[in-house]
């Protein structure tokens, strides 16, 4: 009696264990589901069921515009001594602002869950430093770049990392969710990747000599390494020449459409020269030329 | 003047900004601890039954809850939620959620372990001498369960206050990432302030959490005959 009291006790709890990993399968496939006749109908019920992102004039409505920056990505965006957000990024987001008429509130977001803060609307803009890439293209929608990059390799400087077939078993420092982490894992597999959610983190571990080098975007690590005597950038640049702009959630065409003519406009007077020189000169001094880093009116030669 | 890392702590509002986010983070963790106390005990006590449904789904509840990484939950609830119902929760209430339903199924365990392990004879014995239910629980019981199970519960509270370090990433502001962010915008021109920053973190959850394993201690103390 107690034994088959047992099994039924048994199979009771599979059964709701399986019912609740098929509910949550069914939810993830409702959500990744992108087949061609299915598509219209789930964009309809998954804009419903999302956090759906403010149009234009609900922005300009509420007097304030919520735009996701880095608070610890010194000279993109970071928070300076006095608490208040700065950098290349945030002089940008100010300037949006300003031309919308609106407040600014900037939310600060990690490197591994920009994507999701646009999925759920929690934020109306992205400007973090965001690099363009088709996989990140499927879930959101970038507008015109004002930036471009590589990636660079930072390494000491006695044991310099010139080309990435010399990281072959050793380890490799990135940042999760960047594209330096994408492009070793699917260039380079041979290469052991060390993954921190934090940039401090990271730059902490290759001062501890826990890693060969540091990957990420080359304007971060040429700073990085001006600034840190006994280390050098071996590789400036590496893999394709990548585009950062700002994203929006996807299908918020009219806000969209808005940044871009924003962006086109901005470039007639030299926007984002003056920005560089603001925000990036101080930092990067003469060893980086803001054309290389630099683009106008969304357009890269 | 030398070049201190220490001296960024007072560049600023730096150093007040490192209390606010301890404020952040004392706040969160404490309400979470209070919750996850309360209904902790009430889990636990529940999960003595010998009910097998109720057995059933306390179990399940506690097995995800511990087999999740808090990460994950954050993330579902913040995220997830918003996702599914279009409710947008703030970082700080995900957090305080997550928090109490962790804490509560830990407790929970806690609680029904600690009660467990009083020998049977202790029940029996009350009985024996007239005692109703109530009062075995009240006078025989409890006082030996809570005996049990402070050490245990210290530890657990301790851990909830310093996981919420991982709350940065669901863009609440607490010290840690408070420290962060000034390492970085200083790191430049101040490289040794991680190691200053870090240490005065220390110090701040070694103040918040050195209290209550003074109490822990007191409170054995006390009742130790």
């Amino acid at each position: 009696m107690k034994k088959i009291k047992k099994l039924v006790l048994l199979l009771l709890s599979f059964t709701i264990l399986t019912a609740a990993f098929a509910g949550c399968a069914s939810n993830a496939e409702n959500g990744a589901n992108k087949s061609k006749d299915a598509a219209a109908k789930n964009a309809e019920t998954e804009n419903k069921a999302n956090g759906t992102a403010r149009t234009l004039d609900e922005i300009k409505e509420s007097g304030k515009i919520v735009i996701g920056v880095f608070s610890d990505k010194k000279p993109f965006g970071y928070v300076d001594e006095n608490g208040e957000f700065q950098g290349y990024d945030v002089y940008f987001g100010n300037r949006i602002a300003k031309d919308l008429g609106v407040e600014v509130e900037y939310v600060p977001v990690e490197a591994a869950s920009r994507v999701e803060y646009l999925l759920t609307a929690k934020v109306d803009i992205i400007i973090a430093n965001f690099t363009v890439t088709e996989e990140r293209a499927e879930q959101v929608d970038f507008a015109l770049p004002y930036m471009k990059v590589a990636l660079g390799v930072v390494s000491p400087e006695d044991a310099l990392i010139t080309a990435p077939e010399e990281l072959n078993n050793k380890t490799l420092i990135v940042s999760k969710g960047t594209t330096a982490e994408t492009y070793f894992t699917a260039n380079y597999p041979d290469v052991k990747l060390l993954k921190f959610d934090q940039y401090s983190e990271a730059y902490a571990a290759l001062l501890d000599g826990r890693g060969a080098a540091f990957s990420t975007d080359n304007t971060e690590v040429l700073a990085w390494a001006i600034e840190n005597p006994g280390f050098q950038v071996g590789i400036e640049s590496l893999g394709n020449t990548d585009t950062i702009a700002p994203a929006v959630q996807k299908g918020n065409t009219e806000l969209l459409d808005w940044l871009n003519d924003e962006i086109v406009a901005l470039g007639e007077e030299n926007f984002f020269h003056t920005n560089y020189e603001e925000t990036l000169r101080p930092v990067y001094g003469e060893m980086a030329d803001a054309d290389s880093l630099v683009v106008e009116g969304g357009v890269v030669e | 003047m030398q070049d201190l890392g220490i001296s960024v702590l007072f560049q600023g509002k730096n150093f007040i900004r490192l209390l606010d986010g301890l404020w952040i983070t004392v706040r969160i963790s404490l309400i979470s601890v209070a919750i996850s106390l309360v209904l902790g005990i009430v889990l636990g006590i529940i999960m003595t039954k010998e009910n097998p449904v109720i057995k059933v789904i306390t179990r399940i509840y506690l097995e995800f809850v511990r087999i999740i990484p808090q990460l994950v939950l954050l993330f579902l609830v913040y995220f997830g939620v918003t996702k599914a119902f279009d409710i947008h929760l703030s970082g700080e209430i995900s957090a305080i959620i997550v928090f109490s339903v962790w804490g509560t199924a830990e407790m929970g365990d806690l609680v029904r372990g600690a009660l467990l392990s009083i020998p049977k004879h202790q029940y029996e014995s009350g009985k024996a001498i007239g005692l109703t239910g109530m009062q075995v629980f009240g006078y025989i019981i409890i006082p030996q369960t809570v005996r049990r199970l402070v050490p245990l519960a210290i530890n657990l509270i301790t851990r909830m206050i310093k996981t919420t370090s991982l709350i940065a990433l669901i863009g609440v502001v607490e010290v840690v990432k408070v420290g962060q962010q000034i390492i970085e915008a200083s790191r430049l021109t101040v490289p040794s302030a991680a190691l200053w920053i870090y240490g005065v973190i220390f110090f701040m959850y070694f103040i918040v959490c050195y209290p209550i394993s003074l109490l822990a201690v007191k409170l054995e103390k006390a009742w130790k005959d």
